[in-house]
């Protein structure tokens, strides 16, 4: 049994290496029960530590601990407790809901009727009623994010992954989707998010990380954070470019 | 330097992206393979005039008149490349519909949609007329070197063909399309296209098989009866034949048919075009209610993951009419098995590497599907589920689905030749296996809607499973005559999938 000051993620000099350092020697925690962003400019690493903790590539070096779970030695019980949300949603065209909720019970072995209440719940949750027997086919950007992120939390995951979950989605999505996702931190999950809506970090993270050229260059609350940037009062916006160009100024 | 938005213009916009999108296609996307490219492309050159020059030159040396056997034999094989054409015209006028791409950048624009569209079906034609000149200009050059330069005018017919196929291949699309709708039009012209453009060689494999029990096609052009029932030398039927064999008056009037309608189409279907590109983009996505089940059905890891591979098969008829070429080929076999019931042992012999090649064919395009052609690779790996039991769930599937396929013609060849029939699964077995696990050995992500193009994500793996589920047809088929050199045979095909598997992408941890 875990206890709460066991880290929903702890990463340990992690490396990732393609052409050039995607991830260089990133040391991270995020602690269990906690709503983290992670930001960074375009290329800063974010996705790649992220789908590195998703378990969907390897790191060249470093330690990746889920939950008290070594996630690069036992990636199986790791990916039990995450769920991943990318931008594109990954969803079936030729699935109903109803039926890609099923298919992603069945792959994280969920009892059938846990699964089922579990998924029309969610079904009912972000307003896919109406829609949860039609073909994804024919659904806007946003319902399919919706149908995704569904999909993400129909196994109860511990600690949710989301790499910029409001894409295309329109205001009234986007807002539902914070609520559940806040919902869902009031319930014990964990939440690491990547956005480049600043607001969105703004207003839900309790702790912020800025990942520039793979490193972790700043880490904190928003008033922590004001603090490292000398920007005492500023918008997230502000604190975030101040931080930004300052390590640019100093490579 | 042509204006900009001038039919000129356009025309060497598309003629860019053309030769762009064939050498990516050709070199698998990856740089400086051109030259090998090339030295590949005048080795086939080479190697398919050889083959020409071995088939027409006993006709040669004794003379080719235009007798009744000779325009018969001339008019089959020209048959037989315009079904190959309309085939291809169909299924490059489907895809302009649907494919997007640049229309939307294009429409957008303020320049004339008529002339892009203009400009995009007179290359279709000579796409089109290009890949049977392909195939069909070995035997033009052989014969003009032997018998005269005269059989050149083979050239123009092949232009005239072309440009008649694309335009019959435009009205017939549009037709359809104001006809059935954007949504069917897209599923009927596809499976059109796949019966049309095999529809003519199993045609005559079954005229053959029905008419002299043997299985060669080109047995029905030769029969006394066909010969003896053609029409008249005089008749218009001989025209094209007539055109080939250098009547330059045939020639221009075929020119001008093909040409003059390929032109009154243009001129009349180009200024719509954008409309049907428009509502077909509209309609294919419209919503689709699936039957509404109230319940989870309780299932194991590799169920779903089966369940799924079937669902999303059974449920895009696109992909359906594009395997169904292999199954097509499947009639002839299925129909001699028929007709001979009961006789002959022998004649059964020639089903088996038939049904085992399908089944190779078969398992390799399904196999594509369910793991390169993944929509969701990235939920299905962050699912706590180890990567091989993803890949034996998604093998399963694909048996399945080529067992569904093949099992009713092994089982009625159980009734009248259990033996051959035993060989036949044997072979069905070991070749599914073989072309699903190269499709694995060589797996690369890719969107399944490029299912037409999978080739192209890796040579190797394109010809490894050509080469495997025609060896085994041929070990199959050696099997049943009983033949010792089987056991010769099959060591051979497992080298080749040793070899194959050893020349195999290196797949890095983590990626």
């Amino acid at each position: 049994m875990l206890d709460s000051s066991t880290p929903a993620l702890q990463l340990r000099g992690l490396v990732k290496h393609f052409a050039r350092p995607a991830v260089d020697g990133l040391d991270l925690t995020v602690r269990s029960g906690e709503f983290y962003a992670l930001l960074g400019p375009n290329g800063a690493g974010k996705t790649t530590t992220l789908r590195i903790v998703a378990g969907l590539l390897r790191p060249d070096a470093g330690e990746v601990s889920v939950l008290g779970i070594d996630a690069l030695a036992d990636p199986i019980a790791a990916k039990r407790e995450i769920a991943w949300v990318s931008d594109e949603p990954m969803i079936y065209d030729k699935l109903t809901p109803f039926e890609f909720l099923e298919f992603v019970s069945g792959l994280w072995s969920i009892p059938a009727e846990v699964g089922e209440a579990r998924a029309r719940e969610l079904i009912g949750w972000l307003g896919l009623e109406p829609h949860a027997h039609e073909r994804c086919q024919s659904f806007s950007k946003g319902m399919r994010q919706k149908v995704a992120l569904a999909g993400a939390l129909v196994h109860e995951p511990r600690l949710l992954i989301l790499d910029e979950p409001l894409t295309g989605l329109d205001a009234g999505s986007a807002r539902q989707v914070k609520e559940l996702l806040a919902e869902r931190v009031r319930g014990g999950v964990s939440v690491i998010l990547t956005t480049h809506i600043l607001e969105v970090a703004e207003r839900l993270a309790e702790r912020i990380g800025v990942l520039d050229k793979g490193r972790l260059i700043a880490e904190g609350t928003l008033e922590e954070l004001r603090a490292q940037a000398g920007r005492a009062g500023s918008s997230l916006e502000d604190v975030f470019l101040e931080l930004v160009a300052r390590e640019n100024a100093a490579a | 330097m042509s204006q900009p938005a001038t039919l000129a213009w356009f025309g060497r916009h598309e003629l860019r992206l053309f030769w762009r999108d064939w050498i990516s296609m050709m070199t698998g996307g990856k740089r400086g393979r051109e030259p090998i490219l090339a030295g590949v492309a005048v080795v086939f050159a080479v190697l398919i005039h050889a083959l020409a020059y071995f088939l027409v030159v006993p006709y040669a040396r004794a003379g080719i008149v235009p007798d009744k056997a000779t325009l018969v034999v001339l008019t089959g094989g020209g048959l037989l490349a315009c079904s190959l054409m309309l085939s291809q015209a169909m299924e490059s006028v489907t895809r302009a519909f649907y494919a997007r791409s640049d229309l939307d950048l294009i429409l957008s624009s303020p320049a004339s949609a008529r002339r892009v569209f203009a400009v995009r079906m007179i290359a279709i034609a000579l796409a089109t007329t290009l890949l049977t000149t392909v195939l069909a200009g070995p035997f033009i050059n052989v014969l003009a070197f032997t018998d005269g330069p005269r059989w050149l005018a083979g050239y123009g017919v092949l232009l005239a063909m072309g440009a008649l196929s694309t335009a019959f291949a435009i009205a017939l699309t549009i037709a359809m399309f104001r006809g059935l709708g954007p949504k069917r039009t897209r599923f009927i012209s596809q499976v059109v296209s796949a019966v049309v453009g095999a529809g003519f060689v199993i045609g005559a494999q079954g005229a053959a098989i029905l008419s002299t029990g043997k299985f060669s096609r080109l047995e029905i052009f030769r029969s006394e009866d066909v010969i003896a029932g053609a029409p008249g030398l005089a008749s218009p039927l001989w025209w094209p034949a007539r055109a080939a064999m250098g009547e330059v008056v045939t020639l221009a009037a075929l020119l001008g048919l093909g040409l003059g309608l390929l032109a009154v189409v243009i001129a009349g279907l180009s200024a719509n075009f954008g409309d049907h590109v428009v509502a077909a983009s509209g309609e294919v996505y419209e919503r689709k209610r699936e039957r509404r089940r109230e319940r989870f059905r309780p299932a194991s890891v590799k169920r779903v993951l089966r369940r799924k591979e079937w669902a999303l098969l059974r449920r895009d008829p696109w992909l359906m009419s594009q395997t169904l070429m292999q199954i097509l080929y499947l009639a002839p076999p299925a129909l001699l098995l028929w007709r001979n019931f009961g006789d002959d042992l022998s004649g059964f012999l020639i089903v088996v590497p038939i049904i085992v090649m399908a089944s190779g064919q078969l398992a390799g395009g399904l196999a594509w599907l369910a793991v390169s052609g993944e929509d969701a690779p990235d939920l299905v790996a962050s699912a706590p589920v180890p990567e091989r039991a993803v890949l034996a769930a998604k093998i399963e599937a694909v048996i399945g689905a080529v067992a569904v396929v093949i099992a009713p013609l092994v089982l009625a060849l159980a009734f009248a030749a259990p033996r051959i029939a035993a060989v036949a699964a044997l072979g069905v077995a070991v070749s599914a296996a073989s072309g699903t696990m190269i499709q694995i050995w060589f797996r690369a992500q890719a969107k399944r809607s490029t299912f037409h193009r999978r080739q192209t994500s890796s040579r190797i793996a394109t010809v490894a499973e050509a080469l495997s589920s025609i060896l085994w047809a041929g070990t199959a088929a050696l099997l049943a005559a009983g033949s010792w050199f089987a056991a010769a045979m099959a060591p051979i095909v497992l080298l080749i999938l040793a070899g194959t598997w050893a020349i195999r992408p290196r797949r890095a941890p983590g990626t």
